[in-house]
C-alpha cells in the first residue's frame, strides 16, 4: 500500500502531498474490502431470509437460479440494474437522487467500527458505538428526503413514520448501550470486548439482572431502528405502497433494500460486540490456532463473531414472520412507556450494583446463565411439542 | 386491575406471547414443505394428481365414433370441426375431425349428447405451444378416412321409451 502510494505520487500526483495520497489509498483500500465483503453479505443474507421465510410459511422458497437458489440475489440485481431509472414528475430531484446513497453511507460507515476479530477492524475508534449510533442516524435524513423528495403522499407517511420511529427508538437504544458503557468505562468497540471473556458467563448480557434486561431493550430498539418487522410501518406495504421506496425504481430501490439488509448484519454485529462477547475465544482454543499459524486465531475470532451475529439474524428473520405489525400509537407506547422507563431503570440499577459490588457478582453471572440454558431447553421443548401436538412431518434438511 | 399491575401484566404478556410464537415458527421451519414443485418434481405425474371427472383436453376414440355431428352442433363455439366424404375410396367416411383447443371453453357439452361417449375428457392439461396451429387436435390424419362406428341394433331397447329427466315445464 505504501509503496502503491509513492508509485502514484512519483508518477501521477507530484503535486499532491505524500500523506494526503497515502491517506487517499488507504481509505480506498478499506471501501474496497468493506465493499467486497458488504455487497455479497447483504446480498446472501437476503437469500437465506428468503430461504427461512419461505420453511416457516411451509414453502420453500427461492431454489431455481444457480444450486438451491444461491444465485437469486445476483439475478435480482441484474433485474433491477436493467430496469428503467424513473424520476417522478413531482419529484425533488436534487433530494431524490441523494436520498438512496444518504441511507447507503449511513449504513456502510457503520461497518468501519465494527471489530470483527482482535485485529480485524478497519479503525478502532475511541468513541466506537457513538460513531455506529451517530452514522446510524444518518439513515433517517435519508429516508425523510427518499419521502419528501418523491413528491408522493404515500412516500411523504413513510418518511414522517421514519423520522418518528427512529428519533424515537435511538433514546432506548442508548440508554441501553449506556449500561454496557458503564461497566466498560470506554466507548471504544475493542476495549467493550476485552472487558468481556470468551464463555457466556462472562459475557455483558449476563453480568447482572440489569443487564440482561438492555441487552432485549437493545435489540427491540435496533429492530425498530433498522425497520424490521414488526416495527416496518415506514414501508407497511398494506397501507402504504411500499412507504418511502415507493416511487422508486431499477438501482435506486434496490440501495434501500441493500441497505436494509446490511442494516440487518450490523444489528447483530452490534448485539454481539456489546453483549455476547464479540471475538471472544478461549484461551485454549487461541493457543491452539496460534500454533497453526500466525494469523489462524484471527479467523477463529471472526468465525466466532460471525457464529454468534448470525444467530441474532436468524432470531431478527424469525421475529418478522411471527408477530404482525403493530400500530403507530402502540410503536410510540412500547418506546416512551415501557422501554425507555426501563432503560433509565436498568441504568441506574447497573450504576447502584457497581457501587455495591465492584468485583462483580460471580453467582448471579452463574445464576443468569443457568436461567438462560433452562430458557432455552424449556423453548425446544415448546417446539418439540408443537410438532408433536400437530403430528407433522419433519424434514430438517434444508436443500429441497 | 391498579395501573401498575395492568403495566406488569402487559411486559408479561407480551413476552410469553413472543415466546410461545417464536417456538410456532421454529416449529413450522423444520416442518416437511407442502410445496409441490410443480413441473419439475411431483410425487407422481401430473395426470394422476387431476382429481377424477376434470375438466381438461378432449379426446375422440375415432373407433367408436359414430360421425352423428352431435357434438360439432352442440359446441356452442364452433370449435369442433367434422367433415364427411359420401364418395370416398372406402365409402361414406369422416376425411376431417378437428378440435381447437385454442377456442375450447371446456364446457363439456360436446361430451354430453355423445352416443357412444367416443368425445371424453382425459386428465391431461399441459398444452402450451408456439402458434395457433399447433393448438388443433386433428384425429384424423390428413388424406386418411375413418369409417364412421355401426352400433349393433338393440331394438328391444329403442322401443321403450326413455324416463324423461327433466321436470316438465309448468305454466
Amino acid at each position: 500500500m505504501e509503496q502503491f502510494a509513492i508509485y502514484l505520487h512519483e508518477n501521477f500526483f507530484y503535486q499532491a502531498p505524500l500523506w494526503m495520497i497515502k491517506a487517499a489509498v488507504q481509505v480506498g483500500f478499506a471501501s474496497i474490502v468493506l465493499l467486497l465483503f458488504v455487497s455479497p453479505f447483504a446480498g446472501i443474507l437476503s437469500f437465506i431470509e428468503r430461504r427461512i421465510a419461505g420453511r416457516m410459511q411451509d414453502r420453500i422458497g427461492p431454489n431455481r437460479v444457480g444450486p438451491q437458489g444461491i444465485l437469486q440475489f445476483l439475478a435480482d440485481g441484474v433485474k433491477s440494474l436493467l430496469k428503467e431509472d424513473l424520476i417522478p414528475k413531482d419529484a425533488d430531484k436534487p433530494l431524490f437522487i441523494l436520498a438512496p446513497y444518504l441511507v447507503f453511507l449511513g449504513m456502510f460507515t457503520t461497518f468501519v467500527a465494527l471489530p470483527f476479530s482482535s485485529k480485524l477492524i478497519v479503525a478502532d475508534l475511541n468513541v466506537g458505538i457513538l460513531y455506529i449510533f451517530a452514522t446510524s442516524s444518518l439513515t433517517v435524513v435519508g429516508l425523510v428526503m427518499a419521502g419528501w423528495g418523491s413528491g408522493s403522499k404515500w412516500s411523504m407517511l413513510g418518511g414522517m413514520r421514519s423520522a418518528a420511529q427512529v428519533i424515537s427508538y435511538e433514546i432506548p437504544a442508548g440508554l441501553a448501550a449506556l449500561t454496557v458503557l458503564l461497566l466498560t468505562g470506554s466507548l471504544s468497540m475493542q476495549a467493550i470486548i476485552k472487558a468481556q471473556g470468551a464463555h457466556p458467563w462472562q459475557w455483558f448480557i449476563f453480568d447482572n439482572p440489569f443487564t440482561l434486561i438492555s441487552f432485549f431493550i437493545l435489540f427491540i430498539a435496533l429492530i425498530a431502528e433498522g425497520n424490521r418487522t414488526p416495527f416496518d410501518l415506514p414501508e407497511a406495504e398494506s397501507e402504504l405502497v411500499s412507504g418511502y421506496n415507493t416511487e422508486y425504481s431499477g438501482m435506486r430501490f434496490v440501495f434501500f433494500f441493500f441497505a436494509e439488509w446490511a442494516n440487518l448484519y450490523i444489528i447483530g454485529a452490534i448485539m454481539t460486540t456489546l453483549f455476547l462477547g464479540g471475538w471472544q475465544i478461549p484461551q485454549s482454543l487461541y493457543n491452539a490456532s496460534a500454533a497453526v499459524a500466525n494469523w489462524f486465531p484471527q479467523v477463529v475470532q471472526l468465525l466466532f463473531f460471525q457464529i454468534k451475529a448470525l444467530v441474532l439474524i436468524f432470531i431478527v428473520v424469525q421475529l418478522r414472520w411471527t408477530l404482525p405489525r403493530i400500530r403507530m400509537d402502540q410503536l410510540m407506547s412500547l418506546c416512551w412507556k415501557y422501554l425507555v422507563p426501563i432503560g433509565f431503570f436498568c441504568v441506574m440499577g447497573v450504576a447502584v450494583w457497581m457501587l455495591l459490588f465492584p468485583q462483580g457478582v460471580p453467582w448471579m453471572r452463574t445464576f443468569l446463565t443457568i436461567l438462560a440454558g433452562i430458557t432455552l431447553v424449556y423453548y425446544f421443548y415448546r417446539v418439540y411439542y408443537q410438532i408433536k401436538a400437530s403430528n407433522a412431518e419433519i424434514q430438517l434438511n434444508p436443500f429441497v | 386491575m391498579s395501573a401498575v399491575a395492568a403495566y406488569f401484566q402487559n411486559i408479561k404478556e407480551a413476552t410469553a406471547s413472543i415466546f410461545e410464537g417464536l417456538s410456532i415458527t421454529l416449529s413450522h421451519m423444520i416442518r416437511k414443505p407442502v410445496t409441490i414443485q410443480y413441473p419439475d418434481k411431483t410425487a407422481k405425474p401430473v395426470s394422476e394428481m387431476m382429481p377424477e371427472r376434470s375438466r381438461s383436453w378432449l379426446r375422440v376414440e375415432m373407433d367408436t365414433c359414430t360421425a352423428c355431428l352431435m357434438c360439432e352442433t352442440s359446441c356452442p363455439i364452433d370449435c369442433i370441426k367434422i367433415t364427411t366424404e359420401k364418395d370416398s375410396p372406402v365409402g361414406r367416411a369422416m376425411s376431417q375431425f378437428d378440435i381447437d383447443m385454442a377456442k375450447c371453453m371446456y364446457c363439456g357439452l360436446c361430451t354430453e349428447p355423445c352416443p357412444t361417449g367416443a368425445i371424453h375428457f382425459v386428465p391431461e392439461f399441459e398444452r402450451a405451444a408456439y402458434s395457433l396451429e399447433e393448438m388443433i387436435s386433428r384425429f384424423i390424419p390428413e388424406g386418411n378416412y375413418v369409417v364412421p362406428y355401426k352400433p349393433p341394433k338393440k331394438e328391444k331397447l329403442e322401443e321403450t321409451p326413455p324416463a324423461s329427466t327433466e321436470a316438465p315445464l309448468q305454466s
